[in-house]
């Protein structure tokens, strides 16, 4: 079967510093990546070339076969969290809708349809309570849920997910990673950036590992090895497993942790 | 003083047919100003609504002084300003220190031309504070034709520029062009600027452009309700202000701000209210 994405060659240099360099991978259908490294090892960044909103240094990224240009209706993608200005005159179930058809020209009529697969979205991460509210009165785990449903609602064929369970409690990011994994069965491939692997250990096929401009893809007991993650950092790295849970030791300075809100 | 400068209803039934004009451009001006106002206020242009005032009172008031359609140079001025304000302001900290800047040199471009004009001075600054004569057949023709524009192209970018302004990132991500859609903006936001400036004058404008619609987000987050409640609140402010401004000697222009800032100050008060009782409940 054809490949979802495909990235060759693709590298990323801003102003001196290279970001990374000739990545090469593909991804397939139904297919879930975990995105893995530190602050400012370029993940967002890898997310914005594949959006086609980053330009690469050099290298290509073809989506379904074809280059990645301005916006893709068939990408769903959940940015990192961000605040909603809080004026907006726009509910919840409103916003969730934009994710069928925020895209088209024109008013957005009434539809029976859309409204219910609108509901339908929300109910799926556990929001169904929130449809009425404005949506500049959500906090950060709310919205990030909401942000969720948006980007599920039109069963996108590769889903772009930018450390989507930021802000959540235990419970809702089970609720949102299982959901986001569901999607497999209908072949959506899945890049999800987190800096903690735990959480969606139980759907990961693949990760790639981003640190110091190089990387390494492959399944977690490939790459998640002290040698591998010791040999890109150029450092000595120590991965622990205790009970199911993989702990990265010496890999993150320990105060990048600290900006991370955790709810 | 003698209240009846302000409010005069003698011979009303006489006056009323001769503002007819006046009432026709009210109406099609809080029409474009009570919907452009929902994106000023949610996209945080309301000073850039000023600046852009300014600019078209200055070209306004050269094509006055050279003997040219005022309603045109109007336009032509707003344009320039907002074609500045989109393109150089893309950032708010940018785009206020840059509506600053335009801001008193279009006022002072304005007032020279005016200075250097030789007509009557009551038309002249009618620019500034508005007018206080009819409007002819002509400025009504002109006034319509700039409320189409801006309507048709506002109903035709109305969702994606509410998703964009929801969530830029995700709007582009889903194939919007959220930069031109919010350079397209403000330059429709120019031409109502351009059609408010001949009615309630370039210092007024905000009374139009921006209090119906923030007196209407402080009653609704509904995005049919605040649209259509901001441009109710502007046909309020502007058919009311025309009417009572209608027997007296003054400008319509007190009267619409007025009406426009009680309307906002009842909106707060409900909006208040509101509140208290959600707090008890």
């Amino acid at each position: 079967m054809a490949q979802v994405l495909q990235v060759q060659n693709a590298s990323l240099t801003l102003g001196e510093r290279a970001i990374w360099s000739n990545l090469n991978f593909e991804i397939a259908p139904g297919e879930f990546v975990a995105v893995i490294g530190a602050n400012g090892s370029g993940k967002s960044m890898l997310l914005k070339s594949i959006l086609g909103q980053q330009r690469l240094s050099s290298g290509h990224i073809q989506f379904l076969g074809r280059p990645v240009g301005h916006g893709n209706t068939e990408i769903g993608y959940v940015p990192q969290h961000r605040a909603v200005d809080s004026g907006l005159p726009l509910r919840v179930i409103d916003a969730v809708r934009f994710g069928l058809d925020g895209h088209s020209y024109g008013v957005p009529l009434p539809s029976a349809t859309k409204r219910k697969l609108a509901h339908q979205a929300l109910e799926s991460v556990d929001a169904a309570e929130l449809a009425t509210k404005p949506v500049g009165s959500l906090s950060g785990g709310e919205m990030q849920r909401v942000r969720v449903a948006q980007a599920l609602i039109s069963h996108p064929k590769l889903i772009l997910a930018d450390e989507p369970l930021s802000a959540l409690d235990l419970h809702h990011q089970q609720v949102v990673s299982s959901l986001i994994a569901e999607r497999r069965q209908e072949g959506t491939s899945v890049m999800f950036v987190t800096h903690d692997v735990n959480p969606v250990m139980d759907y990961v096929d693949r990760v790639l590992y981003l640190a110091q401009g190089k990387y390494s893809i492959g399944t977690p007991d490939e790459v998640l090895r002290s040698e591998v993650l010791s040999e890109l950092y150029g450092a000595e790295i120590d991965v622990v497993r205790n009970q199911g849970r993989i702990v990265v030791l010496g890999a993150h300075d320990h105060d990048h942790h600290s900006d991370e809100e955790w709810v | 003083m003698d209240w009846s400068l302000v409010f005069n209803f003698t011979d009303y039934d006489k006056l009323l047919p001769l503002v007819t004009n006046s009432l026709l451009a009210g109406a099609l001006l809080a029409l474009i100003g009570g919907l452009v106002g929902v994106f000023v206020m949610t996209r945080e242009l309301s000073f850039a609504v000023h600046g852009i005032a300014e600019l078209s009172f200055a070209g306004a008031a050269i094509f006055l002084l050279i003997g040219l359609d005022v309603v045109l140079g109007s336009v032509f001025g707003s344009i320039i300003a907002a074609a500045i304000i989109a393109f150089l302001g893309e950032r708010a900290k940018d785009r206020n220190s840059i509506v600053a800047v335009l801001m008193p040199f279009g006022l002072g471009l304005g007032i020279l031309a005016l200075s250097l004009y030789p007509g009557r001075a009551a038309n002249k600054f009618g620019l500034l504070t508005g007018q206080i004569v009819a409007v002819d057949d002509p400025k009504l023709t002109s006034m319509a034709i700039i409320t189409l524009i801006v309507l048709v192209a506002m109903l035709f970018i109305w969702r994606p520029l509410s998703f964009s302004s929801l969530d830029p990132e995700v709007a582009l991500a889903r194939g919007v062009p959220t930069k031109l859609l919010g350079i397209v903006f403000v330059l429709l936001l120019g031409l109502a600027v351009a059609a408010a400036v001949q009615i309630v004058g370039a210092l007024l404008v905000l009374a139009l452009l921006v209090t119906p619609a923030a007196a209407a987000l402080r009653l609704s987050s509904s995005q049919l309700w605040v649209p259509v409640l901001s441009v109710l609140f502007a046909l309020i402010a502007m058919l009311g202000g025309t009417l009572l401004a209608l027997g007296g000697t003054l400008p319509i222009s007190p009267y619409v701000t007025t009406i426009s800032f009680l309307i906002y100050i009842i909106a707060r008060l409900i909006a208040f209210t509101r509140s208290r009782l959600e707090v008890r409940a």
